[in-house]
C-alpha cells in the first residue's frame, strides 16, 4: 500500500505554471550538498557561489536554502556565504556510519557548531538502532539536540540499512521525540538512498507527530534525487499528505547535488521555450 | 563565528530539549489544503477522437440498422452533452444476432481448433492494447469515469483477460483432469455501466476462448465504447457472428434472456433484475451465472497501520465514483482507532480533486447518469434522516454534469438503510466494533457477499477472517485488485458462477 500510494503521487500531472512555480519552490528547498573525501575551501567556494547566484537574474531563481559540508569546511563556507540568507549545514556525530563513542560525536558536533553552522546534519548510530538499544539511540539524539540548542537538527536515519518500513517508522518516531528538528533520508553513502515509499512512511510519522503534539518536524529526503521531475514528484507528495504549512524551506527540504542544475534547465525551458545545452549552466 | 549557547555535554532523560516553536494547541492541529501550489489543468484532448454521430447493432459480422429504426441518445455525463445516438434494438434484432451467432457456432466457431481460437484471442488482446488510449478517452467521455482509471485499469484489465483467456484457448483439454470439456454453444451476455471495457471482455473473452459464440448487450448508457470493441473484432478478422453486439435498454435485455436458442446467460447488475432473469430462466435448460450487488465490509483492526488502511478505504469506497459492485460501502472500525482514522479520512478526502474525468489528475469524475445520482442523494437523504452524521468533501462541482462529492456517514447503525443497501456512488458508512468476532458477525449480516476486506498486522487474524467472512473475494492489507486468473464472484444475493481463472472457464463449458 506504501509503494502503490507513493506511486500515485508520480501520476499527478504538473504541466505549465504549475511546473514553473513547482520548480521554483523545490529550488527554494535544496541543500546543496558537497560531502567528499576530496573537497577543498575552493571546492566550497564555488558550491556557495552557486547556492547564491544559481541562474541569470532573468530566470527570479532564488537562492537555495543551505550548502551542507563536513565540519571542517563550515567556517569556509560561513566566509563565502557571508550576507546571504543561504544557511550553512554541517554533517556531524562522525557521519557517515555514526559508530563511534558519544564524547566523539558530541566533539564532532562541537567543532561544526563552534565554526557557525546554523543547522546539523546528524546520523543515528544505525548499528544500535537494529540490535534493539532504541533508548541510546534516543539519548544520543537528545544529547546532540541539547548541544544544538537553537540551531537546526536534522536527524539522518538511513533508511536504506534499516530496510523495513516498519524499522523506519519507528526510527522517525524516535528521532522526533528525541528532539529532531528534521528527519532525514539518507547520507547518499548508502544505496538506496530516498525513495518515495520511504519519504511518505517518514512524512505520515511527522504528521502522526503533529496530530499527537502539535509540534511539525520538516523533512528532507536525501540522495538520489537527481531530476526536476523527481523533485515535482516529492513536492506533490508532501502537499498531498502534510498540506499548505510545509511547502516551504523551514519545513521541506531536499538534499542533493546533480539536482539543482536539472531544475535550472527546466526552469530555464519554461522561459526560453527550449532546452539549452548543459554547457550554459555551471558545474557547480 | 556564532557562539553557541548551550554547553552541556550529557544529558538527562529530563533534559530533553524546549526546542522549536510553541505546540500547536490540540484543537488547532489540522492540515492546511489550501492553494499555496495548485496544479494547473492537464486535459487529456478528445480533439482526435471519433465518435460517430450514430452507432449501429453489429449483427453477423456487419454494422446493421436496428429493426424498429430507433435510436436513443448516448450523453457525456461530465456535460450533459450528447455524444451519439444508439441503435435501439429489440426482440427482432436479437433473434437475429442469435441466429448469427448459431450459424458461426455451427459453422466455424464450435468447429475450430483451441489453438486457432487463441489466435483470435490474442489479436483482439493486442488491438485493444494499440488503442488503449482512445479507447480510455472514450470510455471516460462515455462513462464519466476519470481518464486516470480507464487508462491505468480498465483497459489495460480488459487487454489482459483477452490474453489470459487466449492463453487457455488450446489447453482447455487439460485444464480439468478426467474430465472432457465442450462449449455450450450460444452465450447471451449483459453487462452493466460501471466498467463497460471490462465487464465487456471479462464475460466475452472465457466465453470465446470455449468455443461458445456471443450475443452482448452492453447497459444503456455506456454503449459506446462495446460497439468500438465490434470495430476491433472486425479488424481482428473474428468469423461473422462469433460475437453480436445488440445495444438497447431493458427489454433488449430481456429479449437476449428469454430467446429460445440461447444456451447460456451471464449477468452482471442489479440484484433486483438478477433475480427477474432467474425466475424466467427456471424450467429452462439454459445455463445462468449472475454477478450482482454487494455491500461489502472493510474490516479495520487496531493494530493495522492507519495510514495504509486509510489508502485502502479511499480504494475500497472512491474507486470509479463508487460505482463498484465490490466496494468497501460498509467499514468496520475498531473503537480504539476511531478517532485517528477518521480524522486522516478526512483529510485524506481533502485531496481528492473532483471534477472533469478527462483532466489526468482528477480523481473523482462524474457520476454515470442523472438517475444514479439521484439514487445517491436519495440514500444520502435516508441516512441523514436516519440519524447518521453526514461528511462531504467541500469542493466545487462543475455546473453542468453529474457530479457526487465523496462522503462519508458516522454514526451508522447497522439497521440503518445506508449500512444496508447498495448506494453505489462515492459515500461511505462508518461503524464501529469491539472484537474481531463482532465484526466478522455483523459483516456477515447482509444479503449479499461479494466482497470483503480485512486490515490488521497479524498473520493469523487475517487468515481467520478471511476465512469466516461469507464473500467471494477477501482482500486482506489492499482492496479493489482485480486479476484474469484470480476467479471473482459472489455467495448469497451476490450471485452465484466464477468470473476469471480456471472456475470462471468451467461457467462456459460442459463436461462428458
Amino acid at each position: 500500500m506504501v509503494e502503490e500510494r507513493a506511486a500515485a503521487f508520480t501520476k499527478r500531472s504538473i504541466k505549465t505554471s504549475a511546473k514553473l512555480e513547482g520548480l521554483h519552490i523545490a529550488f527554494s528547498m535544496l541543500d546543496l550538498t558537497t560531502l567528499e573525501g576530496r573537497d577543498t575551501p575552493g571546492k566550497v567556494m564555488t558550491l556557495c557561489h552557486k547556492a547564491m547566484h544559481p541562474a541569470h537574474e532573468r530566470y527570479g531563481v532564488s537562492p537555495v536554502a543551505a550548502v551542507c559540508v563536513y565540519p571542517n569546511l563550515v567556517s569556509a563556507a560561513k566566509a563565502f556565504l557571508r550576507g546571504s540568507p543561504v544557511k550553512v549545514a554541517s554533517v556531524a556525530t562522525c557521519f557517515p556510519s555514526g559508530l563511534s563513542a558519544l564524547q566523539t560525536k558530541l566533539d564532532d558536533t562541537r567543532t561544526a557548531l563552534d565554526a557557525g553552522a546554523d543547522e546539523i546534519d546528524m546520523v543515528i548510530d544505525r548499528g544500535a538502532f537494529l540490535r534493539g538499544e532504541h533508548a541510546l539511540v534516543h539519548d544520543e539524539i537528545a544529547a546532540v539536540k541539547s548541544l544544538c540548542g537553537d540551531v537546526h537538527l536534522k536527524v539522518i536515519l538511513e533508511t536504506g540499512e534499516l530496510v523495513t518500513y516498519d524499522n523506519v517508522r519507528a526510527a522517525s518516531m524516535l528521532a522526533m521525540r528525541a528532539g529532531a528538528d528534521f528527519i532525514k533520508t539518507s547520507t547518499g553513502k548508502v544505496s538506496p538512498a530516498a525513495t518515495l515509499p520511504v519519504t511518505l512512511v517518514m512524512l505520515e510519522a511527522i504528521r502522526q507527530f503533529f496530530f499527537t503534539t502539535g509540534i511539525r518536524i520538516g523533512m528532507k529526503p536525501a540522495g538520489g534525487i537527481r531530476t526536476a521531475k523527481q523533485a515535482l514528484q516529492y513536492l506533490v507528495m508532501v502537499r498531498e499528505t502534510l498540506g499548505d504549512d510545509w511547502l516551504t524551506p523551514e519545513l521541506f527540504r531536499i538534499g542533493a547535488s546533480t539536482l539543482a542544475n536539472d531544475i535550472l534547465m527546466q526552469i530555464a525551458k519554461s522561459s526560453d521555450g527550449n532546452y539549452q545545452s548543459g554547457d550554459y549552466f555551471s558545474l557547480s | 563565528m556564532r557562539k553557541n549557547k548551550t554547553r552541556k555535554i550529557t544529558p538527562s532523560a529530563a533534559d530533553v530539549p524546549s526546542h522549536r516553536t510553541a505546540p500547536t494547541p490540540p484543537a488547532e492541529r489540522t492540515l492546511r489544503f489550501g492553494d499555496r501550489w495548485n496544479y494547473a489543468p492537464a486535459p487529456e484532448a478528445p480533439v482526435d477522437i471519433k465518435i460517430r454521430p450514430r452507432y449501429e447493432l453489429f449483427i453477423g459480422g456487419k454494422f446493421v440498422k436496428p429493426s424498429s429504426g430507433k435510436y436513443f441518445p448516448s450523453i457525456n455525463p461530465a456535460n450533459e452533452e450528447q455524444l451519439a445516438e444508439i441503435a435501439q434494438g429489440e426482440a427482432k434484432d436479437v433473434d437475429l444476432a442469435v441466429k448469427a451467432a448459431r450459424r458461426a457456432y455451427n459453422g466455424t466457431w464450435g468447429k475450430m481448433s483451441g489453438r486457432e481460437r487463441g489466435k483470435y484471442l490474442f489479436r483482439i488482446a493486442r488491438l485493444i492494447q494499440e488503442k488503449i488510449r482512445d479507447l480510455a478517452v472514450l470510455e471516460s467521455l462515455d462513462g464519466g469515469k476519470t481518464i486516470r482509471e480507464s487508462r491505468n485499469i480498465d483497459l489495460p484489465l480488459a487487454a489482459a483477460h483477452f490474453f489470459y483467456h487466449a492463453g487457455w484457448a488450446d489447453k482447455l483439454d487439460y485444464a480439468f483432469a478426467g474430465r472432457r470439456p465442450r462449449p455450450l454453444g450460444v452465450a447471451g451476455q449483459i453487462i452493466p455501466w460501471n466498467f463497460p471495457m471490462m465487464m465487456a471482455a471479462w464475460k466475452l473473452a472465457p466465453a470465446l476462448a470455449c468455443g461458445n459464440t456471443c450475443v452482448l448487450k452492453p447497459a444503456e448508457t455506456t454503449s459506446i465504447t462495446a460497439m468500438h470493441l465490434a470495430e476491433i473484432f472486425a479488424e481482428a478478422d473474428l468469423p461473422e457472428g462469433v460475437v453480436n453486439i445488440v445495444t438497447g435498454a431493458g427489454n433488449t435485455g430481456t429479449a437476449i434472456v428469454n430467446h429460445p436458442d440461447i444456451n447460456k446467460i451471464a449477468f452482471t447488475g442489479s440484484t433486483g433484475v438478477g433475480k427477474l432473469i432467474a425466475k424466467s430462466l427456471a424450467g429452462t435448460r439454459k445455463r445462468l451465472t449472475l454477478e450482482l450487488g454487494g455491500k461489502a465490509a472493510n474490516i479495520i483492526c487496531e493494530d493495522a497501520p492507519i495510514d495504509q488502511a486509510v489508502e485502502g478505504i479511499i480504494q475500497g469506497i472512491y474507486f470509479n465514483q463508487g460505482h463498484v459492485c465490490c466496494a468497501g460501502s460498509r467499514l468496520f472500525v475498531q473503537e480504539g482507532i476511531v478517532e485517528p482514522v477518521i480524522r486522516r479520512l478526512r483529510n485524506r478526502l481533502r485531496v481528492l480533486r473532483v471534477g472533469d474525468p478527462l483532466d489526468k489528475n482528477t480523481d473523482i469524475g462524474a457520476i454515470n447518469s442523472r438517475r444514479q445520482l439521484e439514487r445517491i442523494r436519495e440514500m444520502v437523504d435516508s441516512g441523514r434522516r436516519e440519524g447518521a452524521e453526514y461528511y462531504e468533501q467541500s469542493c466545487e462541482l462543475p455546473a453542468k454534469g453529474f457530479y457526487h462529492a465523496p462522503a462519508f456517514f458516522t454514526g451508522v447503525a447497522d439497521s440503518h438503510r445506508i449500512a444496508q443497501e447498495e448506494i453505489f456512488g462515492p459515500v461511505l458508512s462508518i461503524m464501529t466494533f469491539r472484537t474481531p468476532e463482532e465484526a466478522l458477525e455483523r459483516a456477515n449480516n447482509t444479503p449479499y457477499g461479494l466482497s470483503a476486506g480485512v486490515w490488521t498486522d497479524k498473520g493469523s487474524k487475517v487468515f481467520k477472517l478471511a476465512t469466516q467472512l461469507r464473500a467471494g473475494v477477501v482482500w486482506a492489507e489492499t482492496y479493489n485488485k482485480f486479476d484474469p486468473a484470480s476467479p471473482f464472484g459472489g455467495y448469497k444475493e451476490s450471485g452465484f458462477g466464477r468470473e476469471g481463472g480456471k472456475q470462471g472457464l468451467a461457467a462456459y463449458l460442459d463436461f462428458d
